[in-house]
This record gives structure tokens, sequence and C-alpha cells, in this order.
């Protein structure tokens, strides 16, 4: 599988890659921004949200039982039906948005505010691996393993919170590096089945997520993380010393975690935009063969790659362990957010900040769905919907824009039509 | 068959590939369509093949108007095409390629295959082809490949066959060869349409030639034209085909290649035993027919190539078995064969393509940090100084001419201190003068006393650059030979014949 | 290079064979893989079988109480059956050393055998002073394996025609729900069967709308899709089907139908003759698609455009819609399997039945190499794996059911890691077909 060695037997030679023929002259500055915005990513992603949750409420009014009542007799009355599902719909979205934003029955801002608290606290792991699938991302790695890497950080970095006795601040740290490094060590393993073999590592990632989970169910039922005296297949309690602090008081649940996340943005934005790993990541990414032509050793920024990314995934893992469920965990600790942290990338178009929005979006769903689930009965999977679909739309930009009928980019509009320049050299443009 | 294109225009975006083209070819006649690279030979060979729709213009067969959605139609309407970059399934064998999209069946799709060996032995005989119908494509050689391609476009009954650059792959003894079988098919009836850059075979072969440039018909020219006429209607000025430089003055032996040899995963040798020395200050031109080790013997040089036993030294030091890093650190400036695969990141701006290789340390990279004012300035100084045009230095390298890639490839290799420098094929795909600036370039790095590789398949450019030549067939050396050895030896040479005693001499 | 034809006159040299010009040199390459594997796996099996060897007997009962014939059952001494089998190793290890030393390959049935041997070895092993019911531990085998199976081949098809198909798990979840809800509500497993298939195929249009049309990575659609099928299978259920099971989630379930005469051989017969319409519509399918991949002008075209589809192009092959229609065709496959949990073995929708069976499957697809038969083998092995994990826990298995459960993905990783043979999938698989 090694691609880089095999020379195709036809013909070695590539076709002589076209130049780009200059682009033509707009017509005026706020065409041109007009243009960016309507063509460019972010009215895109904007829209596609917009969208999903279109979808989203047509199927919350199409199985709602008052819906469905009134539609029976929708011929006679189809104001009743229209009512009910204008019902169903804005009562589940405007639980979404009060469980994730700002709940206004609650009497003082404190706790009106609470559920944005909420929102920070999802979005905190899903920040965590989202960095990590991106990082992969960039690399040309997709990293699909996020489950294994997280329960394998959750295991280790719980471990050391339950068994160790060591110093508040301390226990803590150890704690912590445990956990990324066993996050970094499963998603290096990866790396390294790759650069050694050229295993690719969407199976592979995809396999070892399974042995990770059987490995930690075991290690549960029957192993060093089982609780003493218990049948129930979950890890004991983290000791005090080794749980995140909580950072706005013990009425809110958001802890250190989401500060961390802070410095893991920044840490990976650093990398990526501005240290020579980075620039070396992002050549291996965009075009392997000219990176190792130029004396960057793939195979080596594939590990590297791997390893940082299964340890970025691996915070989100400790995250849980140390943050949000502390009181033992089970082999659902990672509860879907190595898969959710591939949507995130994506809607994050893999930049770090990207991320980090796609992140807290996403986390405001999740917040949201629950309140959404417990008030109006909507089940919280119509969040794995909206998320999934978000994503389909924002991977196909054109077919939102012939939903929304947007210009194209590239394309010339009938008014903007410029006359080919002769200046340019078409020997050189045109493919052969 | 008649084949008739009238009024071809085909565009590209802003682009027009092809300005209202016309050209007439008579039944059973060999017409050459003659332009440089890029000048739209393929894509008017693709719009009447059918792979691309014209915007204007139509194509007529024996006067009557055609309409082709697809390759489909085209085939079925007797037009047949040897691609350059052959269209065979490399895990198929010669039959099943044959057969393919025009299948014979029985019961439920039951693929006939006795039916489509009959037809590959039948149609091989006629030509005196020797193919095997059950061998895989991935397992024959490059020219009986191109066989298989022309079998497969008869075995469709095609009356007009477009042969599209078929001869960059072949030896000049193939190459006779192909000529032969053109001939032959054209004293059977058949009309040919043949493309190429190449003069030479132009005017060996062709009945009439057409001569495009620009993307629009130049005019018509007699296969009795010169080589000069030819190019200057060609290029659209007088061309100097040679190069300025004066002699050589080698100095002492800088690298020092003995008993390389390269395997391939298979176990394959792909170069067998070959040693040679470049001195400072000279250029050693590699010539040879694409695929006879050239590649790997570079990449083995270079340190991309895993299975590589013998010795390489550059002034003294080894250099085997080090990475990439350690040899392009040691002084080794390559501009790779491939330049858009290999040589640039298309995604990257040209700045960033001018520190790819040197990702690693200062000035580029100062504790981690790369340094982005200094790289800022660095860019801007070598974009004027190599002449690289584009809309400033954050400008993606993939939005640049093919010229103004080299450019930037050119750029970051020679602006390190070299103690050698290889180019491969360093001017493959560029427009005349953007060939004259590299080999300008090529030729000033000599003088300053740098031993200088150059890989080409093109003998012009061999000749054009070479103080000596070093000639592989089927990864052997078959001779190092002086850089004035006349053609002829040197295609004998190319074919593996070891040249008379004072050729191996040099 | 020359080669000779009538018409050269450089062509003198003879008429020899044209295949023989590729390589005139060739240095044999040694590979140790193979030879080290079966070492490392024979050290294990002295380890396990030896050095931890287990005294008492081993009984595997070759019959059911209803066969006509009855076989006897085999009584094997435990520890003695594993030092013969860990010798019996040992010497095909050597073997394979010696074979790699004299530049020999080491053939696949010395291999295939070496991994019988140890798979007796380990059951004489595991059931000490246990009887292990053979028939049944093999038709558990196969049920398990039916949807990977449905599933292998609907990933077969698609990566032999250029599109990487993740989405078998959602294409199966899909197919479990929509035959569960459709059997339901009209009483017909047949329905079910049809519904599962149509199922299978939206996943796949949107799937082929996503890759062919837009050319959006394979990979993610397919995560997506698996993530949005869940998804919206979840949904419903919650909302639809939990509610009224009575009339949504009680779909008829398929009999078993005994073939006379064939259900009656010994161990071959309650195995694989005693079993659901869908697992007879499996055997066909896996037939067809053989048949049809390799032998076939459908075989031929799909072939191709999964490994140069611009060759297919250039010969009038519609790339395009050869893609549309042959992910639609693996999507209804796949579909079948889904409804096999419910309408085969469960009886009944729950969410995320399918519990990764897709990638089991999509594992299988790697494993056999991308070739319906091997495939099915994988499928069936995987299966395999997983009952012996049932029916060992039943008597009280030695080993941790974990372990037996996480094989078919160990499996997998030492596959593509080149470990058991050499991979490669179709050459264009995954990437789009852009036309300029």
């Amino acid at each position: 599988m090694s691609e880089t060695l095999q020379t195709p037997p036809v013909s070695s030679g590539k076709p002589a890659q076209p130049g780009q023929p200059d682009q033509p002259d707009q017509p005026g500055r706020v065409y041109q921004i007009f243009r960016e915005i309507t063509t460019g990513n972010a009215i895109i992603s904007v829209l596609a949200v917009l969208l999903a949750l279109l979808v989203g409420a047509i199927l919350i009014a199409f199985t709602n039982e008052d819906v469905q009542k009134a539609s029976v007799y929708f011929f006679s009355r189809p104001g009743d039906t229209v009512v009910a599902a204008w019902n169903s719909v804005s009562g589940a979205y405007s639980a979404l948005f009060q469980g994730s934003v700002y709940n206004f029955r609650k009497p003082d801002f404190a706790s009106g505010i609470k559920p944005l608290t909420e929102t920070l606290t999802f979005a905190t792991p899903l920040i965590a691996a989202g960095l990590g699938v991106a990082l992969g991302f960039r690399v040309g790695l997709f990293n699909i393993g996020g489950r294994g890497q997280m329960l394998i950080a959750a295991a280790l970095g719980g471990w050391v919170a339950f068994a160790l006795d060591l110093p508040a601040g301390i226990h803590l740290v150890v704690a912590l590096v445990v956990g990324v490094a066993g996050g970094a060590l499963w998603g290096g393993l990866v790396g390294l089945l790759k650069a050694r073999t050229g295993a690719h590592e969407v199976i592979t990632t995809i396999m070892l997520n399974y042995v990770a989970y059987y490995l930690v169910s075991y290690l549960l039922r029957d192993g060093f993380l089982k609780t003493p005296g218990s049948n129930n297949p979950q890890s004991p309690a983290s000791k005090p010393t080794a749980v995140f602090p909580d950072l706005l008081g013990p009425t809110y649940n958001l802890h250190l975690g989401f500060i961390l996340v802070i410095i893991a943005t920044i840490f990976t934005w650093w990398l990526l935009s501005r240290s020579n790993l980075g620039f070396q990541f992002r050549a291996v990414g965009l075009n392997p063969h000219a990176a190792r032509v130029a004396g960057i050793s793939v195979d080596r920024m594939y590990v590297y790659a791997m390893l940082l990314s299964g340890g970025l995934v691996g915070l989100a893992g400790i995250n849980q362990v140390l943050g949000t469920s502390t009181s033992g965990f089970d082999a659902g600790i990672d509860s879907g957010i190595g898969f959710d942290a591939i949507t995130v990338a994506l809607l994050g178009r893999s930049r770090p900040w990207g991320v980090f929005a796609a992140g807290i979006l996403f986390g405001a769903f999740k917040a949201g769905g629950f309140s959404m689930q417990a008030a109006e009965g909507v089940p919280i999977d119509i969040v794995l919907i909206v998320q999934s679909l978000i994503v389909l739309f924002i991977a196909a930009p054109p077919l939102v824009r012939a939903i929304f009928r947007l210009p194209t980019p590239g394309q010339k509009t009938p008014g903007a039509k410029t006359p080919r320049k002769r200046t340019t050299t078409p020997t050189e443009v045109v493919a052969s | 068959m008649k084949l008739e294109l009238r009024g071809i225009t085909k565009r590209f975006g802003a682009l027009v590939a092809n300005d209202h083209i016309n050209l007439t070819v008579e039944a059973g006649e060999i017409h050459a369509l003659l332009g440089e690279n890029g000048a739209g030979k393929s894509t008017l060979m693709n719009v009447l093949y059918g792979l691309y729709r014209a915007e204007e213009g139509e194509i007529l067969l024996d006067d009557v108007v055609q309409h082709f959605a697809g390759p489909g139609d085209a085939m079925a309407a007797g037009i047949g095409m040897v691609h350059q970059h052959f269209m065979l399934i490399p895990v198929f064998t010669v039959a099943e390629n044959v057969m393919l999209g025009h299948e014979e069946t029985g019961f439920g799709g039951h693929l006939d295959l006795p039916a489509a060996r009959r037809r590959v032995t039948e149609i091989s005989a006629r030509f005196g082809f020797d193919v095997d119908p059950d061998a895989l494509v991935e397992d024959l050689p490059v020219g009986v490949q191109q066989r298989v391609e022309i079998i497969k476009a008869l075995s469709r009954d095609a009356r007009v066959l477009v042969f599209d650059e078929p001869t960059a792959v072949l030896t000049p003894q193939e190459t006779d060869e192909l000529m032969g079988i053109m001939r032959q098919l054209r004293d059977s009836g058949t009309s040919i349409v043949f493309i190429t850059h190449k003069l030479r075979e132009v005017r060996a072969v062709a009945d009439r030639i057409t001569v495009i440039r620009l993307g629009a018909v130049v005019g018509e020219a007699s296969p009795t034209a010169s080589n000069e006429e030819l190019a200057t209607m060609m290029v659209g000025r007088a061309v100097d085909l040679t190069v300025d430089k004066s002699p050589a003055e080698p100095g002492a032996p800088a690298l020092v290649v003995s008993d390389l040899t390269v395997l391939d995963p298979h176990g394959q040798v792909l170069v067998n035993s070959v040693s040679f020395t470049v001195h400072a200050g000279e250029i050693l031109a590699i010539a040879g027919v694409q695929g006879n080790g050239q590649t790997e013997l570079t990449e083995a040089l270079m340190g991309l190539q895993p299975r590589v036993s013998g010795e390489i030294t550059l002034d003294g030091s080894s250099l085997r078995g080090h990475t990439v890093r350690k040899i392009l650190d040691a002084g080794v400036g390559f501009v790779p064969e491939d330049r858009t695969e290999d040589g640039l990141v298309s995604e990257f701006t040209i700045a960033e393509n001018l520190m790819l290789d040197r990702s690693h340390q200062p000035p580029f990279v100062k504790r981690f940090n790369v340094q982005l004012s200094f790289l800022a300035k660095f860019a801007e100084d070598k974009v004027k100084e190599f002449d690289v045009r584009s809309q400033g230095i954050d400008t993606l390298v993939g939005r640049l001419s093919g010229g103004n890639q080299q450019k930037v490839v050119l750029a970051r290799e020679l602006s390190r201190e070299l103690r050698l420098f290889i180019a491969a094929q360093p001017t493959r795909g560029l427009d005349v003068g953007s060939i004259e600036f590299v080999h300008e370039r090529i030729i000033a790095t000599r003088d300053a006393g740098t031993p200088v590789i150059v890989i080409s398949t093109e003998l012009d450019e061999v000749a054009a650059l070479a103080d000596r030549i070093l000639v592989m067939f089927r990864g052997r050396v078959v001779g190092i030979v002086p850089g004035d050895t006349p053609r002829a030896v040197l295609g004998l040479m190319m074919a593996g014949e070891t040249p008379t005693e004072e050729g191996a001499a040099a | 290079m020359s080669t000779p034809t009538t018409v050269s006159p450089a062509g003198s040299t003879g008429p020899s064979a044209s295949v023989a010009d590729t390589g005139p040199d060739f240095e044999q390459i040694k590979s140790w893989k193979t030879p080290i594997a079966l070492a490392i796996f024979t050290l294990l099996g002295f380890l396990l079988l030896v050095v931890f060897g287990r005294d008492g007997e081993s009984t595997m009962r070759l019959s059911t109480t209803t066969d006509l014939i009855q076989l006897p059952d085999v009584v094997l001494p435990t520890r003695p059956t594993g030092v013969v089998v860990v010798a019996l190793l040992l010497l095909i290890t050597a073997g394979s050393g010696w074979l790699v030393r004299s530049k020999a390959k080491v053939p696949l049935w010395l291999v295939t055998v070496f991994a019988v041997l140890l798979l007796v070895g380990f059951l004489a092993w595991a059931s000490a002073d246990h009887t292990i019911p053979v028939p049944g531990l093999l038709f558990g085998s196969l049920s398990l394996a039916v949807p990977l199976i449905f599933g292998a081949l609907g990933g077969v098809i698609s990566e032999r025609v250029g599109v990487v198909n993740v989405a078998i798990e959602g294409q199966l979840l899909a197919g479990a729900f929509t035959s569960a809800m459709v059997a339901s509500i009209t009483q017909q497993p047949l329905l079910g069967l049809v519904a599962a298939m149509v199922a299978g195929v939206l996943v796949s249009f949107v799937l082929a709308a996503f890759a062919i049309k837009y050319f959006v990575d394979q990979v993610i659609v397919g995560v997506v899709l698996n993530v949005l099928v869940s998804g919206v299978t979840g949904f419903l259920f919650s909302q639809l089907l939990a509610p009224n099971a009575a009339t949504l989630n009680s779909p008829p379930r398929f009999e078993n139908i005994n073939i006379p005469l064939l259900s009656e051989i010994p161990i071959i017969g309650p195995v694989f003759f005693r079993q659901t319409l869908i697992v007879y519509i499996m055997y066909v399918a896996v037939a067809c698609v053989y048949f049809g991949l390799f032998h076939t002008k459908w075989g031929l075209r799909l072939r191709a455009v999964g490994e140069h589809p611009q060759a297919a192009d250039t010969v009038g092959i519609n790339v395009a819609r050869t893609r549309f229609w042959n992910v639609s065709l693996a999507g209804a496959i796949a579909g079948l399997g889904g409804a096999y949990f419910t309408l085969g073995s469960v009886g009944a929708f729950g969410k995320e039945m399918t519990a990764g069976a897709g990638f089991i499957a999509l594992a299988a697809v790697i494993f056999g190499r991308w070739d319906p038969i091997r495939a099915t083998l994988a499928a069936l092995l995987f299966g395999f794996a997983s009952n012996l994990q049932n029916v060992l826990s039943i008597i009280g298995s030695p080993v941790p059911s974990e372990f037996m459960l996480m094989l078919p993905y160990l499996v997998t990783i030492f596959a593509v890691a080149g470990l058991v043979g050499q991979s490669r999938g179709p050459a264009a698989s995954g990437k789009p077909y852009i036309k300029s």
C-alpha cells in the first residue's frame, strides 16, 4: 500500500498542471464583498445550520402526537394541523434555546444564564476532540479513532485519579498528563502503523475503537479499573484531589476543563500556523510527495500528528473523568464525542478557532437537547440528525447554493463580462 | 474516412483553448498536428473524441455532421484514439481491455472471452504484433501497451485514428516501428491524426502538417519544410534552439557514484550497477527514453529510494543511506521531474514553497517559530531575482503557470549553498521563453563551479546543455560520451547498443 | 525493448515473449514476515496449550438430537492434544522458515492448516471437561455472520466500483428499522425484506449523490451517514416505535426451512440447510456477486470504473452512472443484511441494534481483499469468533469474552498492516472522478 513507491506501470509522466487564468476583473468593491459573503464559507455555514434545523423541525412536527391527531381531520380544519405543528416545533426549539443559552423562566440572571455555562461544559470535550480530529485533517489523516483514544485516556487517567494518593494539584496534573499520554499513545499507534506498514488510518482507527472498548470493558469488569466489591462494570469515583475545580462556584458545572481547551485551541493555532512543525504538517497534508522530496520525513510527521491528535482527543477523555462524571465511569464514558468531534472539525473547517466555535454550537445542541427531551419529549436523537445534516450540507456547498439559488464562485455573472486578456500566455494555461 | 473540423471553439472559463479551428483530414493520409506544449492540440482531440463539448463548431465525417455526447458516440462513428497516457486498466488482461465497452456476451451477460481473445489475435496477426491476449497489461512493456491501445481502437473498426504524442515513451527504434505501423494503417485506408511537438517525426511520416499556436491554426506546412521553418511557425518567432555556453572547465571530481543498484519492492532491478563521476563545473546529462531507470537513479541520489546498494560520495563523504534532509543539507539542489507532484505544494503560497526544504533551521525557523518577516523579505527578493510573474508572494503556487512554477522551484534550490545540482526534466511542459530561462540558469550554475546533473529525455535539451552525456537503457549505463556526440549515435545508445571505442573513453 | 513486429526492421531479434521483456533483472526479496508471525503464534500456542495446559477431556458433539444420522462424540484428552498440536505448529513454522530460506513463498494452504490446527488446539483447551456442541457452534456462527456477509457484499461492490463505503453500518441499521416497521404493519416478512432493500438504497443514494455529484470525501459522507441514520432511527424509534410497539415493532419472523435431504447431512445439514429464507438468499447473493463481478459485462465495467475511471470513460462507459447505480445496488444488499436482525434473529427493532456489525463487515471486505468469496469467508470467521465467545461463556470459558469479541478487529489491523498477506484495493477507490 506504499503509494509513494509504486510508479504506475503505464506512464509516469503526468500531464502538466494547467496554471489558472487571471481572475476576471470585478466590477466593484461592494459587489466583491457581496460575492465573498454569498459564495464564501461563512454564509454556507449559516445556511447549512438553518437547513438542518428546518429538517429537524419537519421531523419534530411529523412525529408530534398533537399534529398526528389534528392531521386526521386535516381537510376539514387544516388550521389545527398547522397550529399543532407550529406549537410542537416552536416549543421544541425554544426549549432548545432556553436549555442552551438563557432560561427566561428563571427569576434572576445568575440562574437564567446557567444553561449557557452548561453549553460551555458540554462544548469542552467536543472542542478538545474536535481539535484533535482537525489536526489530523490538516496532515491528511482521518482520525475516526476518537472513541478509542478517549476510552484509553479516561481509563489510564481515571485510574490515576481514583487509585493513587497524591497531594492536591499534583494529583490532578499527573492524572491529566497520564490521560493525555494515553490518548496520544493510542493515536500514535495508528500513526506508527501507517508510517511503518502503510495501513490506512481510517481502518485502523475504526478497529482500534472496538479494541479499546472491549479492553476497557474487560478492565472494568475484571481488571484494575474494577470497583472492589461491586458487580457493576464501573470504576470507583475519582478522588477529590484529582477533580477539576469549578470555575464559577458549585452552582455551575463549568470546570477547569474549559480553560484547558482554550489553551489547547491557542496551542493548536500556534502549532499549525506559526510553528515549523505545523508548517511540515501542512506540507504533508497538502502534498506528501513534495514534502518527502523536500526532506520532510512524512512517516515521522504521521506519527507526530497522530500522537498530538490522539493527545488532544485524550484531553477530551480525561476531561470526562476529571470534570464531568467524576463519580466513576463505564465503557460508555466517551458518549459518542469521538464521532461528534468529526462533525465539529468539519464544521470548523479544521481551523482551530473554527473548531472552537463549532464545538460551542454543538455543545449548545447537546445542552439544549437534554432540556428539550425533558420539557417537550423530543428525543435527544434529533441533535444527532441536525448535527449530521449540518455537516453534509457544509461538505457540499453546491447543494446549499442550489437550494438557496446563490451564485457560484468563479463563474461569471452576465453583467460581469470581461474580454479575454491576450497578455497571459495561453500556451501555459491550456491543458494538453 | 474523411474527417473535417469546422470552426471548433472550446473555452475553459475565460480562456479560449481552441479558437475557431478548421482541420481537414482526407481518407488515407497521415495528418500531423504540430504545436508547442499547451498549444491546444490535445484539447482539440478531446473535443473530437467526445470527451469535451465544444462551444462552437462542428465535426464532420465523410461530410456528415456528427453530434458526440461522449466517447461512445465518437467510437461508434469510427473514431479511435491512442492516448498519450494509455487508457488501459493495469489489472485487466489484454483481451479484457480490448473488449471493455463493447463486450460480446452470452447468457445472463456472461462475457465471451474466447471471442475477445480471437479478436486480439486476429488484429495482432494483421499487423504483426506479438501480443498475448491473456497477459496482464501491467506486466507488459510500454511499447507493447501502446500496441494494445492500437488494437483496442482497431477492434472497434476505427476509420480515423488519433495518435496523441505517441512517441514520448518510445525509443527511437520503437518510434520507427510505430511510424511503420502508421504507414501500414494509412495504406489500408485509415485516416490518421498524429499529434506531436517533435519536428523530426512530423517530417518523417506526415503527408500534411497543420501547425497550431495559442489555440488557433497558424497555417499548413509541407513535410519538406525545414526544421527552422516549422519551429518558427510553431513558436511564432524565430527560435534559436541552441544555448550560448562556453566550454566547460571541469575541476576536481565532486560526485562519485560507483556500482549503484536500485531494487523495487518486488525485487526487480531498476538501476543496475551504475557508476559515473561528475566534476565540479561540468554538466553531465543523463539521457534515455522515459522509464529506463533515470528517475530511480536520481531518486537514489536524493535518498528517496529505499533499496539501494553501491556507493555515492560527494566531495569525499558518503551520501548513501542518508535521509533526504541530510542530503539536501549536504548541499544538493534538486529539481524533481514532476514539479506539481514532487516539487511544489500547490495550495501553499510562493513564500511557503520557497522555504519548503528549509523548514527546520535558521534563518527560516527559530525556536520552532517560522520567521514570517524574514520569509517575506526572502521571497520578495527571490521573486524579483527569478522573475516569477505573480500577484505577490502570497499567491498560491497552483495558480501560477508552469514556467513560473518551475522558476519557484529553481529559486528555492539555487538560493542555497550548493555542492551539487540535479535537475530532472527541467523544462518538461514549459513554453519556449521559460525553457530559455531555465537553461541559462543551469549553465550559470555550472559556470559558478557547481557540478550539475541534468536528466532529460529530450535529445535537443541534452545536446544543448551537456558537457558529457550518460545514456541509460534498462537501468544500465550504455556509455558515457562527449557532449557533441551525434544524434544518431545517441539514438542507437538509447536503444541499448553500446557505442564504439572512442565514445566509451570519454 | 525491441518488441518484434513484422513491420519493424529492428525487430530481427526474433519472436521473444513480450512478457519476459519487462524484467530482465530480478532479485528475490526474502520476506520473513510469515515465518516470524507463525513462530509468534506457535510460541503463544505453546504457552497456552502446554505451559498453561489443562488436564481433563474435551468432548466435541458432532450431531444434534434431531439428526437422522447420529455421529459419535469426539473425546480428546486435553493436554496431549495440546502437545500434539504445538508439535505440528512447530513443524509448519520450521517448514515455512525453510521455504523462505530457499527463496520460495509460503503457500496459503500451509498457513490455513496452521490456523485450523491452532483453532482445534484452542477449542480442546477451552473445553476441558466440557462438551462443545459443534453443530450449534457453527449454526450460531453462520447466523451471526449473515448480516456481516450481506454488508460485506455491499462493501465489495461499492468499493470495486470506486466508492468507499463506510456507511455499511448505516445501511444495516436503516434496513433493520424499516423492515421491522413495514413487516409489523403489513404482517408480511417478505415486504419487510423489500422495505429493507429500499432503505439501504436510500442511504446509498445520499452516499452516491454526495460522493459522485458533489465530490465530497467518501469517508466523511460515510461516517456522517452512520450518525444520521443512527439519529433518525433512534428518533423515530423513541417517537413512534416504542409507544406503539404492538403495531409498529412486532414483525413476524421468518421460519426456518429445512431443505429435504441436504438438511440431513451430518454437521453440514443442521448448520447450512435448516435456516431461514434470508440465509438462502444470502447463498444466492454470494454466488451471484462472485459470478457477476468476474464473469459478466456488468462486473467487467464495474471493476474498470473502480480501477481506472478515465479509461472506462474513454471507451464510452458512463462513470458517474455506473458508480451511482452500483452503489445503490450495494445499499440494497446491505439493507437485506439489516433485515436479518429484525426478521431473522432478534424479532424487533432496538436502538443501535447493529452494534458495529457494519464495521465488522467493512473489516471483512478488507480482510477478504475486496473479493466476494474471501470476504464471505472472512465474515464467517468473524461470526465464528463471536459465537465461540458465546458458547465458551456458557461452558465457563477461561478466556475473558471481551478478548474473543476483540478478535475480528485485531485480525483486521494485522491484515491492513500487511502482516497477513498483501492487500491491494481497487486503484481508484475513494477518489472522485472529476471530468476536466
